[in-house]
């Protein structure tokens, strides 16, 4: 399963980092606390958050993280975009809050 | 090989820099993914206690045949209880950094998981000195 397949199957928004669409996914993380997405999400995963800061793509990046999805309809910062497009991980983004989206994307995954 | 890197106080855009580079090289040098995993996550926590904390630091890494040496030496406000600082969920961040989603109380705590030896010597008013060491093998 690749980033793609999870843009195309729940319709996400593409922010930036378009060239990593094809990043392959292995799992999921939910969690606002950048030291618990530090410690304890694994390398492929999809993050589901609403830190939209800069840290967020340095996090995605040292972790090597497979994207990270904004919930709420929650955008960006610009810098963060200008990160995601250097380092190739897509920020993606839903209007659809954390529980709802998460649970959806726990079934697509598991279920693949 | 020895780097070092200077770390600025409250510079939240360039934390985890001297993680990133130092990740870079240990990659590079065909060092195995999972000990690259463990100093990558204890020192960007490390890394981010001097923005977070401290006025200026400095990293000193020293990679040797046999594992990584890593110093981070700051000039900050040190810490006062270092046994009450180590417990999962004590924190002394100020809010705008809790509002980043740092500060939960779990940098100290996720260092020491991710090391094989942490020793930390602070004097308050002066500032912390923070040594890590991990194991190639």
């Amino acid at each position: 399963m690749t980033v793609k397949d999870i843009v195309e199957k729940f319709g996400l928004k593409v922010y930036s980092g378009a060239s990593g669409l094809g990043r392959e996914v292995k799992g999921g993380y939910c969690s606002d606390l950048l030291s618990d997405v530090m410690g304890f999400a694994h390398e492929g995963s999809v993050l589901v958050t609403l830190q939209a800061h800069k840290n967020v793509m340095a996090i995605a990046s040292l972790k090597d993280l497979a994207a990270i999805v904004l919930v709420k309809g929650i955008k960006p910062e610009e810098e963060t975009a200008d990160a995601s497009e250097a380092e190739g991980i897509p920020v993606l983004g839903t209007s659809e809050q954390c529980f709802e989206f998460s649970g959806k994307l726990y079934d697509y995954i598991e279920g693949k | 090989m020895t780097l070092q890197f200077n770390v600025e106080g409250g510079d939240f855009a360039r934390a985890g820099y001297a993680s990133s580079q130092i990740k870079k090289i240990l990659k590079e040098i065909g060092v195995d993914p999972d000990v690259i995993k463990h100093v990558v996550v204890a020192l960007y926590e490390a890394e981010v206690n001097i923005v977070a904390h401290a006025y200026h630091g400095v990293i000193t890494a020293d990679i040797e045949k046999e594992g990584i040496r890593i110093v981070l030496d700051d000039a900050g406000p040190g810490i006062p209880d270092i046994p009450r600082a180590m417990e999962r969920g004590y924190s002394t961040a100020s809010p705008e950094v809790r509002e980043m989603g740092f500060g939960a109380g779990m940098g100290l705590p996720n260092m020491k998981d991710n090391t094989d030896s942490l020793d930390i010597e602070s004097v308050v008013g002066k500032g912390t000195k923070v040594t890590m060491y991990n194991k190639f093998e």
